[in-house]
Formats: structure tokens, C-alpha cells, sequence
């Protein structure tokens, strides 16, 4: 029999963890009564609901042209507003990416704007748009380049920072500029990466173009709203089911793409 | 080429290089030997002015100091020297032909770069495929590097380093990753045809025999600085050996 004992139960206790479980569950609690969660009045949602479902059968199958228009009016802000993204984010990686940039001053700045464009949500980028340039859907694909130019600018940066320092090595000891490094190197290397992440955005730009609607940046969003507030249940729960069937179709030839891609890779 | 003063101190102040001093003639073939961790790749990229914390009062093409100037300055000089790295560093999506076009690019105006085969003006992707027939890779031109192996991706080095039309080609252990009858195949086209090109050659080597074969003149490189400088058939294989080899020679 041994004569060790045991380590003590609690061995990786430390007071300062104590201190932030307790904190946590703290914010957790103040979280739920500050929205005065209460499970029984949601029990007694129940039966409104049922009445909403009820008011959304049968769908509204004799507004389905007029919505397909929209919901393809929708899908191309998306590709409009993903493509205006992409092209801006391209440049934006010369001047963003670690192994690229001329000067970290400026990898900072860029870096910043980059930042700055993906935290202001997409919803906010499209009230300000409706604003600048009216309703419609101009304004929603702005909105989405602007979220895109985000989300892109991140990731092609660092896509582009993981590319094998060797060839870009080589391009520079025989006298190659950044450009060269960049043109010749990095993008045909990252390019994989840039495509899948473009897909991503593109995506993603879908389902946000639904959203934009909603405070006026055109598209079947704007008819989901209108549908919501006149009552109309039956077409909105067309429109959401056409948005639901739009979203799975890109998402399905998107992750195809991308298959094809990796695979060829 | 004149290289003078040549020092190199490291961060936490360790001096490797101090004061070194080597000049080679135009259409001279020079080997740089030494063990394992004597400098010898360091030195020529220090003397290249490609590590920041190098300093030398040389000269080098055209009398042009390659310390203490501007960069642009030092991409103009490094675009007439064809550097042929130990490992290819080629991009391994692109296709061979493009690769060895890359090696073009540089001689033009930067207004006018090429970064692509498909969209190479005809007398660039002429070229390009001449030297690839010359290494020997003509069939494999649309090939991506990837798809090559470690030889043929060496081979398109070479023509990537010629596409430059460079007077002066640096050559760092190009054979070190290659199996000897690859590296023996390599080594014997590289020299040919940098002698075709009348271009000077500098070449780092840890095979002595190579080193005492293809040169003209041989560097020894030892406790950072270096301590012999003789014709390439001034010393015997066993006598470098014995002060340059590393015990794990044996099997070179």
C-alpha cells in the first residue's frame, strides 16, 4: 500500500477563478431579469401562435411572380454588393496584409477602416445608405459592400499573410516590388482562400439582403415588411418560405463551389 | 564585383561577419565552402544587402554600393543578379512557363510587368519555353510546379534565374535538397549554361567536389571570415576536406 496521499480534491482552485465564476453567473441572472424573462408568459404565447400559423395557411401562391421578382431583385443586390466588396477588398490587401504593406503605419490605418466596416452592422450601414441615396436597393447594396469590404478585407489579408514566405523571397531577390510579390505570388497562391471566403460573403450578403429590406434598402424584405404590417400572414409566410428556398439554393451551390475548389487545390 | 568591410552583427550583439573582404571578376565561377553553420549563405545574402542588419563600404555591379541606399536602388541592382535559391521557391499553383517568366518581369520598366504565361507578350513566352527546352521541361510547361518534382521544380529555377539575363548569377547550395543523381544532373546543366550566358557565377556548396569541378576559384569560409582563397585545382578534395568538410561527409 502506498504512503502517498491523495492530491486534495479542489487542486486547481484558485480564488481569482472562484471570484469569476461568480461574476459570471452574476451578469447571467442580472441578464435574464433585466429582460424580465418569465417562462410562463412565453407558455402563454402558445396559443397566439397557433392562431398566427393558422392566419399564414393557406400561402399566397397567386403573389408568387411578383414576389420571385423581388426575391430576385434581392439576390442580385446581394451579388452586386458582394462583387463591389470583393473588388475593393483586393486592393485594400497590398496595404493590409502583414508581408505586403509598405509600412506598419499603414497596415494600422487600413487595418482600422477594415475593422471599422465590420462592426457597424449591416443595418445600420443601410439606414445610412437609404438616407444617402433614397430606398431601393442601391442603398442595400451598398450596405452589403460595405459589410463585405469587412469580412473580405480580414480575410484576404490573412490569407494572403499565410502564403509560403519562399517564392515571395525569391521574387524579391531578383528585384520584384511588392506589386510583383503580391501579383505574381500571393494572389495566385491565396487564391483558393480568396474564392471560398468570397463565397462566404456571398452568402452571408444573401441572407442579410432580406434583412435591408425590412428598413427600406428594396428587395423582398420590403414586401415582407409590408405583408407584416397589413396583416397579410399568408404572404409573408409565402415570402419567408421563398427566402428560406432562396438561401438553401445558394448556400448549396456555394458549398459546392467551394468543394470543387479545395478538391482542385 | 568588389566586396569590402563586409560586418554583420546580430540583435543581440553577436558579430558573424567583421570586416571580410572578396572581389570577383566579371565571368569568373567562384564556390563558397565551409561546415554547417560556418556563414556561408549568410555572407552572400549580407553582401546582397538582403539582411537589414548588415553593413559594408563594397561595391558592387557597375561600382554601385549595395548598403545604405534606397530600395528601389536595390531592386534595380538585384534585377541583373539571377539568385537560385536551396529550395526552388517556385509558386507552386503556377504553371512552369509562368514561373520562368516571372524571371522576365524584372527586366522591364515597372510600369510594364508580366505575372502571367497567358498574358505574356509572344517573344517573353518564346523565351520562356526556349529555356525551358534547354533544362529540359519543354513538355511540362503548362505543368503546375506542384506537379513537379524536386529536380525538374530545381530545373525551372534555373531558367526562372536566365529569364532574368542576369550578369551575375548566386547560386545557394542549389543541390542541397536534391538525391545525388539529381543534384549531379542539376548541377552540371546549371554551370553549362550560366558559362552559355557569360554570366559570373557564385555558388554556395557543401558537396566539395562539386565546389572544386565547377569553379574557378574557391572561397573557404570559417569562423566568419575567410581564410582561403585559391584556384579550385590549387587543393585536393582530402585537403579541403579536411578543414571545410562536416563529419557527416561521408556520405557526399
Amino acid at each position: 500500500m502506498t504512503t502517498t496521499s491523495p492530491p486534495t480534491r479542489l487542486h486547481s482552485f484558485k480564488p481569482i477563478n472562484f471570484a469569476f465564476g461568480v461574476a459570471g453567473l452574476a451578469l447571467l441572472i442580472a441578464s435574464f431579469n433585466a429582460i424580465e424573462f418569465d417562462i410562463f408568459e412565453i407558455l402563454e404565447g402558445g396559443p397566439r401562435l397557433t392562431r398566427l400559423l393558422g392566419q399564414m395557411w393557406p400561402l399566397n401562391f397567386p403573389a408568387v411572380p411578383r414576389l420571385l421578382d423581388q426575391l430576385w431583385i434581392t439576390f442580385l443586390m446581394a451579388i452586386c454588393g458582394t462583387s463591389l466588396g470583393i473588388v475593393i477588398s483586393l486592393p485594400l490587401v497590398l496595404f493590409a496584409a502583414r508581408n505586403l504593406t509598405p509600412h506598419p503605419i499603414v497596415r494600422f490605418v487600413v487595418r482600422t477602416f477594415i475593422s471599422f466596416c465590420r462592426t457597424v452592422p449591416d443595418l445600420i450601414w443601410a439606414l445610412i445608405f437609404v438616407i444617402v441615396v433614397g430606398l431601393g436597393p442601391i442603398a442595400g447594396a451598398l450596405a452589403i459592400m460595405m459589410d463585405s469590404i469587412g469580412f473580405l478585407g480580414k480575410f484576404f489579408s490573412e490569407a494572403s499573410e499565410e502564403q509560403d514566405v519562399g517564392p515571395q523571397e525569391a521574387i524579391k531577390a531578383m528585384g520584384g516590388s511588392r506589386l510583383d510579390v503580391a501579383m505574381s505570388v500571393v494572389l495566385p497562391s491565396a487564391m483558393p482562400a480568396f474564392t471560398s471566403d468570397a463565397l462566404f460573403a456571398m452568402e452571408k450578403a444573401v441572407r442579410a439582403s432580406v434583412i435591408l429590406g425590412l428598413v427600406g434598402a428594396g428587395g423582398i424584405g420590403m414586401e415582407l415588411k409590408v405583408s407584416m404590417d397589413l396583416f397579410q400572414y399568408e404572404t409573408a409566410a409565402m415570402i419567408i418560405l421563398l427566402i428560406f428556398c432562396l438561401v438553401v439554393a445558394v448556400e448549396q451551390v456555394s458549398n459546392r463551389l467551394r468543394g470543387a475548389i479545395i478538391g482542385g487545390h | 564585383m568588389r566586396v569590402k568591410s563586409l560586418s554583420l552583427t546580430f540583435a543581440n550583439g553577436l558579430k558573424l561577419f567583421d570586416g571580410i573582404d572578396f572581389s570577383v571578376d566579371e565571368g569568373e565561377r567562384v564556390a563558397i565552402i565551409g561546415r554547417n553553420g560556418a556563414g556561408k549563405s549568410t555572407l552572400l545574402r549580407a553582401a546582397l544587402g538582403m539582411i537589414p542588419r548588415s553593413k559594408s563600404e563594397g561595391e558592387w555591379l557597375y561600382g554601385e554600393p549595395m548598403h545604405n541606399i534606397s530600395g528601389r536602388k536595390r531592386r534595380r541592382l538585384l534585377c541583373q543578379v539571377g539568385f537560385i535559391h536551396q529550395r526552388h521557391n517556385l509558386v507552386p499553383r503556377a504553371t512552369a512557363l509562368t514561373n520562368v517568366i516571372h524571371g522576365a518581369m524584372v527586366r522591364y520598366h515597372p510600369s510594364f510587368r508580366v505575372w502571367n504565361q497567358a498574358l505574356a507578350p509572344a517573344h517573353l513566352r518564346d523565351e520562356g519555353m526556349e529555356l525551358l527546352e534547354r533544362v529540359g521541361l519543354a513538355d511540362r510547361a503548362l505543368n503546375r510546379a506542384s506537379a513537379l518534382s524536386g529536380g525538374q521544380s530545381q530545373r525551372v529555377a534555373i531558367a526562372r534565374a536566365l529569364m532574368q539575363r542576369p550578369k551575375l548569377v548566386i547560386a545557394d547550395e542549389p543541390v542541397a535538397s536534391l538525391d545525388p543523381v539529381a543534384g549531379e544532373e542539376v548541377m552540371e546543366l546549371f554551370s553549362r549554361l550560366v558559362a552559355e550566358q557569360n554570366s559570373t557565377l557564385i555558388f554556395v556548396s557543401h558537396h566539395l567536389p562539386h565546389a572544386v569541378r565547377y569553379a574557378d576559384r574557391i572561397l573557404g569560409v570559417r569562423d566568419g571570415r575567410i581564410d582561403l582563397d585559391c584556384a579550385a585545382d590549387a587543393k585536393s578534395i582530402e585537403e579541403l576536406g579536411n578543414i571545410y568538410g562536416d563529419n557527416d561527409d561521408d556520405d557526399d
